[in-house]
């Protein structure tokens, strides 16, 4: 292949990359943003999604599609309700204390992981795609099922920019956010509304995981290399602000795309996790955000 | 706690002194065992100096106790250096890299603080895979059994011996117990604590509390370092698990299990902590699930660990 289509289906990949890493690292930072906790089995929820994904296509016979649609819509829920629970019975107790939630997060990574393995096993296994239609390109036939998640993924980020600054919902979300305590004088019930973030930030993940499960198998340790992904991109783009979380997460999905094919993928993920580590140390704001209050 | 030094001194001798009497009455597994967790609870005290004095939450210790184990480690397969040689190497390793990560990562605070040294960490654990024509990955170098001794005028002290190795490793902890004894009654130590209860407030009186701060990154990975630099000489084997993000997370459930700021917690917070992986992975391999449920009850119920809650109802001198 010469390097020009090389190069356009490194950019394919990347932006595939970049799609799922934009809705991960939207919901790491909408729980950032609004409860100032660092999620650390974010990671987990996603893994969750992409192994509940598995478990549900299986049990549906028939059409792949009928599977894949029922993981669609039941693997989210159940993460969310899993987030909740967690939410409800430590982080709410730990009154959302920076450094004790991370802790806490921490031994929710090894619970989830534990149970994956315990319950799943340490076996990698595919979900079928709803469809194998492929897209025939001069040089290339493309996944016609690689570019659907690409669209699915712009379509959710519109989604989400839309409850956010549009719905009385998005509005509730973006008070607490900005000072929860004159939040809750004016009868917002900030309490609920964490609960709700973390449920929906782990949600997003899970919905990641089961739109990329298709193409990379479900793994109990799947939830590693995105989660520092995620937190390369929440920290680029700037903690809390949707805008640059998508911008970063194109810059990061596609370049990482373009670095992986080309050179190693250990040292495309030395140079990012370096680029991160001086971001936070020299700009803490991120490239694009602005400075804390 | 400063009105009775001669209590803590002689409850520091006689913790010293049972250990050394152990060795002549424990079991051959269970003298194995204690070794590895004296050694492991010097990179618990070492993580316990920045952490539970100083406040400084780090997630990415482990990559102090890699630059002791890789230090020795490496001059050792490779380079052919004796043990005390590999020792400071380890050592020397440790500080630098404290030194450069500390001047870098002490520029954050907080939340961003804890993601930077993560960051870093995972870089190091990253870049010892990069090398792996060297560093030979998660398979790992073994040390040779005839290049871990030191000779000691004339007499050769054989460090894979049972009996040896357990002394060596209570030296090691005996001489960093004291180390850290020392530096918690000294002003540097009452100065870490008052930036752990009030940055600003230590400032405005006058301390330079980044240079301090700094200061005690550097011990405490220095310290780490020697853990490192000890297992590998030790236990004959350095492999990047050690440098994973596991490694990071070990030192901080023992410090706060044991109890943070106590001199004494890092050895009974690792001392209980293996001994529950090691009893609960005989009945089932869910290894995992203990660390992550003492995580959250300890973080939930027990935020102050073991002797930490000890000096707060029975024992205000506990150092």
């Amino acid at each position: 292949m010469a390097f020009g289509p090389h190069l356009l289906l490194a950019t394919l990949e990347g932006l595939v990359t970049a799609a799922t890493l934009a809705l991960m690292a939207l919901g790491l930072s909408l729980v950032f943003g609004v409860m100032r906790v660092v999620n650390v089995a974010h990671g987990e929820f996603f893994m969750l999604g992409a192994v509940l994904a598995w478990a549900v296509a299986s049990a549906f016979g028939g059409h792949p599609a009928i599977g894949f649609a029922a993981a669609l819509v039941i693997s989210p829920l159940v993460v969310g309700a899993i987030a909740l629970v967690a939410e409800r019975l430590v982080l709410k107790r730990l009154n959302y204390n920076p450094e004790a939630t991370i802790v806490a997060t921490i031994g929710m990574l090894y619970i989830i992981q534990q149970a994956a393995l315990s319950l799943y096993g340490p076996e990698a296994r595919p979900v079928e795609a709803p469809f194998t239609y492929r897209i025939m390109l001069p040089w290339f036939g493309y996944s016609g099922y690689k570019l659907a998640v690409i669209a699915a993924s712009i379509l959710l980020l519109g989604a989400t920019w839309y409850v956010l600054t549009r719905t009385r919902a998005g509005m509730v979300m973006r008070a607490t956010q900005y000072d929860s305590e004159t939040a809750q004088a004016f009868g917002i019930p900030v309490e609920r509304v964490y609960a709700g973030v973390f449920a929906v930030g782990a949600m997003l993940a899970a919905i990641a995981a089961v739109l990329i499960v298709p193409i990379s198998q479900a793994h109990y340790l799947m939830g590693r290399d995105p989660l520092l992904l995620s937190f390369v991109v929440v920290i680029i783009g700037g903690l809390g602000s949707l805008r640059g979380t998508v911008v970063a997460a194109l810059l990061i999905g596609v370049s990482d795309g373009i670095v992986s094919v080309f050179f190693s993928p250990t040292l495309a993920k030395i140079i990012a996790t370096l680029a991160v580590a001086m971001v936070l140390v020299f700009r803490p704001q991120g490239l694009f955000g602005t400075a804390a209050r | 706690m400063n009105e009775s030094p001669a209590k803590a001194i002689a409850l520091h001798a006689g913790v010293i002194a049972l250990l050394f009497g152990l060795n002549f009455v424990l079991p051959a597994y269970h003298h194995g065992v204690l070794a590895r967790v004296l050694v492991l609870t010097v990179f618990a005290m070492g993580y316990n100096l920045l952490f539970g004095y100083a406040g400084l939450l780090s997630l990415g210790h482990a990559m102090f106790f890699a630059a002791g184990l890789y230090g020795a480690g490496m001059t050792m397969y490779h380079l052919g250096w004796g043990v005390p040689a590999a020792f400071l190497a380890g050592l020397a390793a440790g500080a630098v890299l404290s030194l450069v990560i500390g001047l870098l990562a002490l520029r954050t605070k907080g939340v961003a603080f804890m993601i930077v040294t993560m960051m870093f960490a995972q870089v190091l654990y990253l870049l010892i895979y990069y090398f792996s024509v060297w560093t030979r990955g998660d398979e790992g170098l073994v040390i040779q059994q005839q290049a871990r001794a030191i000779e000691l005028g004339g007499t050769r002290l054989d460090l894979t011996d049972p009996t040896t190795r357990y002394m060596a490793a209570l030296f090691l902890f005996s001489v960093v117990l004291v180390i850290t004894l020392a530096i918690v009654r000294s002003s540097f130590g009452r100065v870490l604590v008052a930036i752990r209860e009030n940055e600003e407030r230590t400032k405005m009186l006058g301390y330079d509390t980044l240079a301090n701060k700094l200061a005690a990154m550097v011990a405490s990975g220095a310290i780490c370092a020697a853990a490192g630099a000890a297992y590998v000489i030790l236990f004959g084997y350095v492999g990047s698990t050690l440098a994973s993000v596991q490694y990071s997370i070990l030192p901080l459930l023992w410090v706060l299990l044991g109890g943070a700021s106590t001199t004494l917690g890092p050895l009974v917070g690792t001392l209980f902590m293996y001994y529950a992986v090691d009893v609960t992975s005989a009945h089932t391999s869910a290894y995992m699930l203990v660390v992550g449920v003492a995580l959250i009850l300890l973080v939930l119920y027990f935020p102050k660990g073991i002797l930490g809650t000890v000096r707060d109802r029975w024992a205000r001198w506990l150092p």
